[in-house]
């Protein structure tokens, strides 16, 4: 260990215990402790994971050998369940960065436990959520014409670039915060890990030593980044909305979509962040992190959005039928007593009303409440995205008896892939980083223990 | 394209399977599946009905080629929308875009004839259909050069179907040709779904297959068939 690194380590953790340092000291191996042990129970669930990944992979290559022909996609129903998940991963990744900067922006003392996890969650489901479009596309060996041909005027160029962006902005967003807890990592686990662990987090943390000059550097980027990702995560779950917006078809055609794509993202996004958080906090005993307070918060924003989604639907069906122009009617006939109705109700009761009853009703705004209505609303948007997706196709454009579309195993299989490779991403990463931001709860512990002493 | 539905039948009179979808399909060597030129019949709302006959609409505000991510469906300095499928990457946005249905993708291996399998890909006339790509009626620019009109239009047995260039301003059926512009006017043509601003240049001059003798109560169209289905 270095002159200036023991010195750091010394001057940051060493100091004559108070209370505050005893606690920062607990936090401090809790939060760590993941990184160095792996129980049994981790192991098997990697593992399963690992299986359903490698089933899903399978069933791609199966497709790659075969064709789209091996979906149940065709000429009229032309995007089925990889747009729909598409639109469903890009949504969760709201979770993270948007609700996380937004809280930091605001000063939201509460949220220093969970921004970490938010933003693991925007990362994986934003690297989850980009590969639909890849794997619903019929000649991947093509892919490198978008960058080739690429015409600027297509909206599937928009989503590119501006889910690159994103995921640029979401990585940055992560790492920024993390540098500090990456050095302690280097710091205090030098002796209990492999050499070339410690290189790794030695080559992450970039030569932190929590210099004055450091910290000012860190939370100045710290604080353009936050600003910074606001926007941009809206913009891309509205240039989501435009692949459908920009056509000329009934229930997509539609001014709204924007605005309406970005609420149900954060949505989603609140939902996954609470199950996720609910898994780890379990897993790693974080109970004394992340309270009951925080879920609450959290269910609170999600009631929020629960009432603000209604609205939403409100607008959306309100607004086409009162004039039922068009082929209007068969598309709400279709959501409201046919072929999608029992999909559509559930929606609309199941994902919106009764999670916004569930936070509303003080009795049923518990811990367990809001892990149920949590669990709703992603079975809900998810709902909710493919209803945008497959009925609207259905819509005959021509006289024509409507298509039908029910996904086969491939489309099941990929499908179930995507959300094992997305747990199995997110427990990899609580292995590897700490999941909570430690040097910023520390700092919270030791202002709360300054304003104990004055007050005293 | 001017397509004259006082004319059409829907070659149910003559007892034929449409005859245009059915010499485009021969022609062209269309994959099975697919109908380029498609005949569809729309009720009328007291009863009664007719038949379009609907080919790519070569609209001029094209929805396809305005979402093209590659730029692989274009529009020709002549006005047609066609499509390289060498270049396509199978996206399928333009087939969500086209409010006419008129697009088709091959799903898998596309069906065709064997002798078509051998053919120098070209992008004028399609042929062969590349597996995961898009594909649609191309208005036959490659034997418009050569003075030849389109399948569809020869082989249409009532010459119910025009072909001809709103430039020159001329048109033929294959047996006459008339003034573009006047034969428009006179017969109050007007493109399909024309309040959707894609401005198409495909023309219908109103009607149930009158002129034929068509009885507007009699339906059922006969299948076309494809020269590929027996092929794996």
């Amino acid at each position: 260990m270095s002159e200036a690194t023991r010195k750091y380590s010394q001057s940051s953790f060493d100091r004559s215990a108070t209370p505050a340092d005893e606690a920062g000291e607990r936090l401090i191996t809790t939060v760590l402790r993941p990184l160095t042990h792996t129980g049994n129970t981790y192991r098997i669930v990697v593992l399963v994971l690992f299986a359903i990944v490698c089933w899903g992979a399978y069933a791609y290559s199966v497709q790659l050998r075969k064709g789209l022909v091996v979906t149940d996609m065709r000429d009229h129903i032309v995007w089925g369940l990889y747009i729909a998940n598409f639109v469903f991963f890009i949504g969760i990744s709201h979770a993270g960065t948007l609700i996380s900067a937004i809280l930091r922006v605001t000063h939201a003392e509460w949220r220093t436990p969970i921004t970490r996890m938010a933003e693991f969650i925007t990362v994986v489901a934003l690297s989850v959520g980009a590969l639909f479009p890849l794997i619903d596309l019929a000649r991947p060996d093509r892919v490198a014409n978008i960058i080739i041909y690429g015409r600027w005027q297509s909206p599937i160029v928009w989503d590119i670039l501006a889910i690159s962006t994103y995921l640029t902005g979401s990585l940055i967003y992560l790492y920024l915060p993390m540098i500090p807890d990456l050095a302690m990592v280097r710091d205090r686990l030098s002796t209990s890990m492999s050499p070339l662990k410690i290189r790794f987090y030695r080559l992450l943390s970039i030569g932190w030593r929590g210099t004055s000059a450091q910290e000012r550097y860190s939370s100045k980027g710290i604080g353009i980044m936050a600003v910074l990702i606001i926007p941009i995560a809206i913009s891309v779950h509205t240039v989501v909305s435009f692949i459908f917006a920009m056509n000329l078809r009934t229930g997509w055609d539609s001014t709204v979509f924007g605005i309406y794509f970005v609420g149900g993202a954060i949505f989603s996004g609140l939902a996954t962040l609470i199950l996720v958080m609910a898994v780890l906090r379990r897993a790693f005993h974080l109970g004394e992190y992340l309270t009951d307070k925080q879920f609450l918060y959290l269910g609170y924003m999600l009631g929020t959005f629960a009432g603000i989604m209604i609205y939403f639907n409100a607008l959306e069906l309100l607004v086409p039928g009162f004039k039922m122009e068009g082929s209007e009617l068969f598309l709400f006939r279709q959501r409201f007593i046919g072929e999608y109705a029992p999909l559509y109700w559930t929606y609309l009761v199941a994902g919106l009303m009764i999670p916004g009853l569930i936070i509303l009703i003080p009795r049923t705004r518990t811990f367990w409440g809001i892990i149920v209505a949590a669990i709703l609303v992603n079975i809900g948007m998810w709902l909710e995205r493919f209803l945008i997706v497959v009925p609207t196709l259905r819509v005959p454009l021509m006289a024509h008896e409507p298509a039908s579309y029910s996904p086969t195993w491939v489309e099941w299989s990929i499908m179930a892939g995507a959300f094992a490779a997305f747990c199995l991403l997110i427990a990899v990463f609580a292995k590897i980083f700490p999941v909570l931001s430690i040097w910023e709860i520390k700092e919270q512990l030791v202002s709360e223990q300054s304003n104990i002493v004055e007050e005293v | 394209m001017v397509i004259n539905l006082r004319r059409c039948d829907g070659c149910i009179g003559l007892g034929l399977p449409p005859q245009c979808t059915q010499s485009c399909i021969l022609g062209h060597h269309v994959p099975v599946g697919m109908e380029w030129i498609q005949v569809y019949e729309y009720e009328f709302e007291h009863g009664g009905s007719y038949f379009l006959p609907a080919p790519c609409m070569m609209c001029e505000n094209s929805p396809c080629t305005n979402v093209c991510p590659v730029g692989a469906t274009f529009t020709t300095p002549e006005g047609l929308v066609l499509i390289d499928q060498k270049r396509c990457i199978g996206c399928r946005l333009c087939m969500a875009a086209c409010p006419y249905q008129r697009r088709f993708f091959n799903w898998g291996n596309p069906k065709i004839p064997s002798a078509a399998t051998s053919y120098q890909y070209s992008v004028e006339s399609q042929v062969p259909a590349i597996k995961g790509t898009v594909m649609k009626c191309d208005f036959c620019p490659d034997m418009a050069r050569e003075g030849v009109v389109p399948f569809c239009i020869s082989g249409c047995p009532r010459k119910a179907l025009w072909y001809g260039d709103l430039e020159e301003d001329l048109a033929t059926n294959s047996e006459e040709v008339v003034k573009l512009s006047r034969y428009l006017a006179r017969n109050h043509a007007h493109p399909f779904k024309e309040d959707l601003g894609t401005q198409p240049r495909v023309f219908y001059v109103p009607g149930h297959g009158q002129d034929v003798g068509r009885n507007p109560y009699q339906s059922g169209l006969r299948k076309v068939t494809w020269p590929g289905e027996s092929r794996e």
